[in-house]
């Protein structure tokens, strides 16, 4: 009983120490609150992969009604604006030059039905997919519509209905800032004591390695939880992204998804002598974690063994627990895997550091 | 006499056997013994790098000695190092608290470290800020003091929890003259209250405040002694003090004799260091020769006793040619 009131003297004395320091410090609170917001505004807005209106080079040899119609169908999308050019020389130009991203051209020999050719701008891959999939969808519309009898095509894209990237970003974003923010904060915080010999004053004390470990994490990982809700705020009020899932849901998956932070973090200082160090470190796994989980690209696309790497990701768990919640719904029991992977790797990051810490 | 030996070992409150520690093929610190008991102030001299630091870090147990045991404060460092802790106090050679808290939230970080609490905690936090001086500075933040604050704010930070083990790494280097005697009339006091200290320093003339001192040279205690008996030791270096004026070409020359071992100057005259076993009378005649030669007078030389210092110097000397050869 006395032993377990010294220890929460202990740690409380060492919280306290901790969240002084904290906000006292002006670029700790930089760091708590700035990032997140610059990077949801900068994906929110200016570099979402949406596609809004994109620039089309129409190439028309045949100019037949029939290749009129269909450009005419395509105009009267509003997804698409419309250069006509000569010949495909003059198309290619404009490619190459991304005043355009796709191309559309109508053969000599086109006659309603035969071969049209579609080109898109692969250097942006992302977006290259989204003009051709919609241009490709319309035409193919147009075409099924004009048959006797009609025959319609409806297709839609599930839970992002206008396959709006920012409803898919900004889970991403979320996982991203709250894994950068926790792991550099933990790695820095004790890799800074060990630099400046207070570490090792405290090693003298009476303080276990316990008390010492929870006392760095939990302010931590209030400051992840804290991002967390910021980015969900803003997230749902500024920028309109639906959130359909259960709020306990997402403080849940995220406790979850900080034990791995944390344990990496505390993984890093054990191995980094200097603030430096614990810093290219950390970038050094970041890297790969944020890769790997699928938030840039998706994960069926990458090689087969690389697949089975993605698995030790943690990343690539909160990722869909968070997209989920956000545009799908769902609670506490719905991501059963996802949160037990987590909580494994978690369990195994934090007990490793523990170990390796003496 | 055995059976004293063993109770006085018995009732010390640090002792270490065969200590040692190696980094690599380097070995820092050589199987040194130590032991201190209740009320003693025992001091670790050594030049920089002979491995005073590395042994306190093991004695505190933040270091893990490569083999040698270590007792302190009735527990096996070795084994229970953190049933020590509460007993002990530890002022590291670099300022190790906080520079961004200020004296009083470092004060109260470290009581409630030691498990301090309430009323408690306030008290002991009044105590060192009076009685080392850090009232008028409790609300600074600790790494805008000037050094000599930090030092003592230090050692309050060691003393909250009353220990009975102090270990002071060089608390004075860097401290001006006045402030290191404040800081060593504390160390009396403390040390007069039964607290076992052993504390560190490169200064020689701090080593004549300790009760016993042990000279280390890379990793090994040279001697180990009280520091009077020390420095009444008789050299096989004899020490001649010269006094002359202008006698620049005098000490040209001394400087190329075989005999002479160093030339130290002290308080307006040169103490002649003399190699081992050469008669000084002799010497000084002949140095009496060239000084009425050169024209150089008055003259004043004269054989002296050896001070703590050069009996120390002699000692490491000693030990380094040991070393080489
Ligand atoms: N962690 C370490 N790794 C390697 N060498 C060390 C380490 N700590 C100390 N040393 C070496 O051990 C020797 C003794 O150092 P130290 O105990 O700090 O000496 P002192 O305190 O007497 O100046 C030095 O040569 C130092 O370079
Ligand atoms: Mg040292």
């Amino acid at each position: 009983m006395n032993a377990v009131r010294l220890s929460l003297i202990r740690l409380w004395a060492l919280l306290g120490k901790e969240f002084r320091q904290m906000l006292r410090d002006p670029r700790m609170r930089f760091f708590i609150i700035v990032p997140p917001l610059v990077q949801l505004v900068i994906f929110g807005y200016a570099a979402t992969f949406d596609v809004r209106v994109a620039d089309v080079a129409v190439v028309d040899e045949a100019n037949i009604a029939a290749s009129r119609e269909l450009i005419d169908a395509v105009a009267a999308t509003g997804h698409f604006r419309l250069t006509h050019v000569g010949d495909m020389d003059a198309a290619e130009h404009l490619l190459e030059r991304s005043d355009v991203r796709a191309i559309l051209r109508f053969p000599w020999d086109f006659d309603g039905t035969g071969q049209l050719q579609l080109i898109g701008d692969g250097s942006d891959s992302n977006s290259a997919q989204l003009v051709m999939g919609q241009l490709s969808a319309t035409l193919r519309d147009h075409l099924l519509q004009n048959r006797q009898p009609p025959l319609e095509l409806i297709t839609r894209a599930w839970f992002n209905q206008n396959l709006e990237d920012r409803y898919y970003f900004v889970p991403g974003i979320m996982a991203n800032v709250v894994l950068i923010a926790t792991m550099i904060l933990v790695a820095m915080t004790v890799v800074r004591e060990r630099e400046h010999g207070t570490l090792e004053r405290l090693m003298v004390t009476p303080l276990a390695k316990l008390e010492f470990i929870v006392g760095k994490l939990i302010p931590v990982a209030l400051i992840g939880l804290f991002d967390v809700i910021l980015i969900t705020l803003v997230a749902v009020y500024l920028f309109d992204v639906p959130f359909r899932g259960s709020f306990m849901a997402l403080v849940a998956g995220t406790m979850l998804y900080l034990m791995s932070t944390l344990g990496m973090g505390l993984l890093i200082s054990s191995y980094a002598s200097t603030q430096q160090q614990a810093m290219l470190t950390a970038f050094f796994f970041l890297m790969p974690m944020v890769i790997l989980s699928g938030f840039a690209f998706p994960i069926r696309n990458m090689p087969e063994w690389i697949q089975y790497v993605t698995y030790l990701d943690p990343l690539r768990y909160y990722l869909v627990v968070v997209r989920d919640l956000f545009l799908k719904g769902g609670g506490l029991a719905s991501h059963p895997f996802q949160f037990g992977m987590m909580g494994l790797l978690g369990s195994s990051a934090l007990g490793l550091s523990l170990f390796r810490l003496r | 006499m055995e059976a004293e030996e063993r109770s006085s070992q018995a009732s010390a409150l640090i002792d270490a056997r065969g200590l040692t520690r190696r980094f690599g093929d380097f070995v820092a610190v050589d199987g040194i013994d130590v032991t201190v008991g209740p009320g003693e102030v025992f001091g670790l001299l050594g030049a920089n790098g002979a491995g005073k630091t590395t042994a306190i870090r093991m004695l505190c147990g933040t270091l893990a000695p490569t083999a040698g045991s270590i007792m302190v404060a009735g527990q096996d460092m070795a084994r229970h190092a953190r049933r020590a802790r509460g007993q002990i106090g530890y002022v590291a050679q670099r300022f190790a608290l906080y520079g961004d808290l200020t004296v009083r939230e470092n004060l109260r970080l470290q009581a409630g470290l030691y498990g301090l609490a309430g009323g408690r905690s306030r008290e002991r936090i009044q105590w060192a800020l009076t009685h080392l001086a850090l009232a008028d500075v409790a609300e600074r933040m600790a790494g805008m003091l000037p050094l000599g604050y930090q030092r003592r704010l230090a050692l309050a930070a060691a003393l909250l929890h009353e220990p009975k083990v102090l270990f002071l790494d060089e608390p004075t280097s860097g401290v001006d003259p006045m402030a290191r005697q404040q800081f060593w009339e504390l160390i009396y006091g403390l040390a007069d209250s039964g607290i076992a200290i052993l504390v560190t320093t490169h200064y020689m003339n701090e080593a004549l405040f300790c009760d016993r001192i042990a000279l280390m040279d890379a990793g090994r205690i040279v001697v180990e002694d009280d520091p009077a008996a020390l420095a009444h030791r008789s050299l096989s270096t004899p020490i001649l003090s010269l006094k002359s004026e202008g006698g620049g070409t005098l000490v040209q020359e001394l400087r190329q004799w075989p005999e002479v071992l160093e030339m130290i100057p002290s308080a307006g005259q040169l103490r002649i260091r003399l190699r081992g076993g050469c008669d000084a009378t002799a010497l000084a005649s002949r140095i009496r020769g060239l000084a009425d030669e050169s024209g150089v007078a008055p003259l004043k030389l004269e054989q002296v006793d050896p001070e703590f210092e050069d009996v120390v110097v002699a000692i490491l000397e000693a030990s380094q040619q040991e070393r080489s050869a």
